[in-house]
């Protein structure tokens, strides 16, 4: 039994840090928000750079053969600087799909572009009936001739904005909630018929509704078997559950960092807040809970690491521990900052914002207490 | 113990209801039926509705115009407003400035500030806390220093709510360092428009301005304008505090705000169904209906016992722990509802618009209500002061 990371992973820990440190400063952050991309072309090249983009692809892919547990490292790292940079939509589910699920045509014309950072896309799961159920699509790809025509509706899609090619998730058979007849098709952004609604969302990243229309797109861009993608969908949704929750545990870290921080230098009563037990034993409750997250995080990631049967099972009880643990963590620490906490101008409101939309990303703690109990 | 309406409280009911059925001003009504944020002049406008058929200063004295209002009237009278989806009324006037004054004023005082607050021609707003005293408010530095008939003041209030509204400000001001932090506290009527008063907003987590920093530069204050004697300042505060506590848990508001979210619930698709089929979600919802119940009745027993004499003493702590507790589920609650629909940003201004929203009709301020409402656990006193009066002053610990 051994919890350490390896010396390659405490370098890409130690990488980010800095970075973070150096580059990527609070009010740098806020800039980049607020920028038109929402966040730095720059660095996402930087991370190309970093290697951070190629990390957890196959070497036969051109990736570093990073598992689980690298991509845990990155996420938790990026949790800590509230990095707005892409990652997930990116590299965890657009990457992921492609390299599972890609010809080598599609595997060369993408992948070394999305690896250099050149290249932005994303992956449209949702829909506004589905919530957080991937076999619920309504969205329809039909074959004619040599092209499938696409009809449907993508809510809230991640990273849309930005993105010049969307994996888009098409029902080519069956009616709504079938498990069978789920395709995937990776579609322009540009292509005749599509209309995308651009916005910020309250965390700072930028998202789409995607309107698809009489869309029409070459057979070839069919991404693995027609009718049978649910499986992987789900797969890749997983890892992403679990690189969303290493990011959420990081933030948690540093709420509670700035927390013990405020309410050592803050008096009231003639004391620092620090020293009325009340508020002590609160700080002791939110300082439990992010151990405790973290242990089924990385229980998680050795599951998920080993292939073990019940890796799904393990990734929805770290959601779930996700959705409770980032309620406490979050709303506490807005409440010990008191009024400053719901200031635009401090940065824990803003980690509490992200930590907030976590909480619904990739399925809420009673969608994946439902989806633990079933499995 | 007799907990029903009487036909005369059921007449009254009726009449409350064909007043705002015609008298509720329909573009005030269609911007809160969607979210959209008022201007100062919607809120201006449909209180001096209220002013003028005599149903604003409800609660005060008849002879100062108030309406002499049983206590089951004012409670079916809040509940209508609520039903109906008025405004909230801004306490600052009415609420907390009006009854300090006809408590603790003279004639003069009474006379001339009075009036103004029933019929809604003055806007005030509160200068209490200081970035320095937030919960402990009596470590307030304000000073206020008499100058022949005048007090020159200086210092910096924060936290006041739409003071970018106001004409006028009322303020813990202190008049004496030498005893205790407590004693040298005196509440102070500063006019707005004085020379040296500059207000900066704040902007809030969830985009808003609603708070302000208001800057007191050698402000000069007519010494008429001290309400009570210097020093007194902590008692009266003390008073308004009492009084703010027992109407900020909002019930008949969260009472509709839930009967909301269940019509929500079923109308919003959830699969081939609607969100009222998910049981864990209905459960949270019912679950938050009891505590809802229990905040209700335990406000109606505090009126009941103002009723029969005196002011709300510490126990109006309780209403505000109980009450802000479910504001905060309520709005997580919508939340969820939404799911990922509660992620678009939308600014005041997108509000504001007639572009069709994204998402529900009803998503636009959900998750801006959830992150603003993180305040009400802090604002009024924080709810660990409001446990320390309970542990103190009910308790006697």
């Amino acid at each position: 039994m051994d919890f350490s990371l390896s010396e390659e992973q405490k370098q890409v820990q130690d990488l980010i840090n800095q970075f973070i440190a150096k580059d990527y400063p609070f009010d740098v952050r806020e800039k980049l928000v607020k920028s038109e991309d929402g966040f730095s072309k720059e660095y996402w090249k930087t991370f190309g750079e970093f290697g951070l983009l190629a990390m957890p692809f196959p070497e036969d892919d051109g990736g570093f053969n990073g598992g689980p547990v690298d991509l845990m490292v990155i996420l938790e790292a990026f949790g800590t600087g509230l990095v707005v940079e892409p990652y997930i939509p990116n590299v965890v589910l657009s990457g992921n799909l492609i390299s599972k699920l890609g010809n080598k045509e599609q595997k060369d014309e993408i992948l070394p572009k999305l690896f250099s950072g050149e290249l932005q896309m994303s992956f449209a799961f949702t829909e506004p009936q589905s919530r957080f159920d991937l076999n619920d699509i309504t969205t329809s790809a039909k074959l004619e001739g040599d092209n499938y025509i696409v009809d449907g509706y993508k809510a809230v899609v991640m990273n849309g904005p930005s993105s010049e090619k969307i994996i888009v998730t098409c029902r080519t058979s069956g009616s709504q909630l079938d498990e069978e007849g789920i395709s995937l098709l990776i579609i322009d952004k540009d292509s005749a018929g599509l209309s995308s609604r651009d916005y910020s969302n309250v965390d700072g990243s930028k998202a789409s509704e995607i309107t698809l229309e009489n869309v029409s797109v070459p057979k070839e861009n069919l991404l693995g078997e027609e009718g049978k993608a649910l499986n992987t969908i789900s797969e890749v949704i997983d890892l992403a559950t679990l690189a969303i929750s290493a990011e959420a545990v990081g933030i948690m870290q540093k709420m509670n960092e700035l927390t013990l921080d405020y309410t050592k230098t803050r008096e009231q009563f003639g004391q620092a807040l620090s020293k009325f037990q009340a508020l002590q034993h609160r700080m002791v409750d939110t300082f439990m809970v992010h151990e405790q997250t973290k242990s089924l995080l990385l229980m998680a990631a050795a599951k998920m690491n080993d292939k073990a049967a019940d890796t799904s099972k393990s990734i929805s009880a770290l959601k779930y521990q996700i959705g409770s643990a980032a309620k406490l963590i979050g709303e506490e620490s807005i409440q010990l900052h008191g009024g400053m906490g719901v200031t635009e101008e401090m940065s824990i409101g803003h980690y509490f914002k992200r930590l907030t939309t976590i909480r619904t990303i990739f399925g809420n703690s009673d969608y994946h207490l439902k989806r633990y109990s079933s499995l | 113990m007799n907990l029903s309406f009487s036909p005369e409280d059921l007449k009254f009911q009726e009449e409350v209801r064909s007043f705002l059925r015609e008298n509720y001003p329909a573009d005030t009504k269609r911007k809160m039926d969607n979210g959209i944020p008022l201007q100062k002049e919607d809120i201006q406008e449909w209180q001096k509705v209220l002013s003028k058929k005599g149903w604003f200063a409800i609660n005060w004295p008849e002879e100062h115009g108030g309406t002499g209002w049983s206590i089951t009237q004012k409670h079916i009278f809040q509940n209508e407003l609520a039903a109906f989806n008025t405004p909230t009324i801004v306490p600052f006037g009415v609420s907390m400035c009006g009854p300090v004054i006809y408590t603790f004023g003279n004639d003069e005082q009474k006379e001339r500030f009075l009036p103004a607050i029933r019929d809604n021609d003055v806007w005030w707003c509160q200068g209490y806390s200081e970035p320095g005293s937030g919960s402990d408010l009596a470590s307030l530095k304000t000073k206020a220093e008499k100058k022949g008939d005048k007090y020159i003041v200086n210092g910096t209030k924060t936290w006041t709510t739409m003071a970018q509204h106001a004409d006028w400000i009322f303020c813990l001001v202190r008049t004496d360092s030498s005893g205790i932090k407590q004693e040298g506290i005196s509440f102070l009527l500063i006019d707005m428009k004085s020379p040296g008063v500059e207000v900066k907003p704040i902007i809030t987590i969830d985009g808003s301005h609603e708070v302000n920093m208001v800057y007191l530069d050698n402000v000069e204050v007519p010494a008429e304008n001290l309400i009570g004697e210097e020093g007194a300042g902590w008692s009266i505060a003390k008073f308004l505090l009492a009084h703010e506590r027992t109407g900020i848990g909002g019930i008949p508001h969260l009472k509709r705000e839930i009967k909301r979210l269940r019509d929500i619930a079923g109308e919003l698709p959830l699969n081939d169904g609607f969100l009222k089929d998910d049981d864990l979600f209905m459960d949270k919802l019912n679950k938050l209906e009891i505590d809802l119940l229990s905040a209700e009745f335990t406000e109606l027993r505090t009126l009941a016992a103002m009723s029969a004499g005196g002011h709300p003493g510490p126990e109006s702590s309780i209403l505000k722990i109980g009450g802000t507790d479910l504001q905060q589920a309520l709005s997580e609650l919508y939340v969820e509802a939404l799911g990922y629909y509660a992620h678009p940003f939308v600014s005041e201004a997108d509000m504001a618009s007639n572009e069709k929203r994204i998402g529900p009709d009803f998503a636009a301020n959900v998750m801006p209500h959830y992150l603003n409402y993180r305040k009400v656990s802090i604002y009024g006193g924080s709810n660990e002061v409001q446990r320390n009066v309970i542990a103190k002053a009910v308790l006697g610990l």
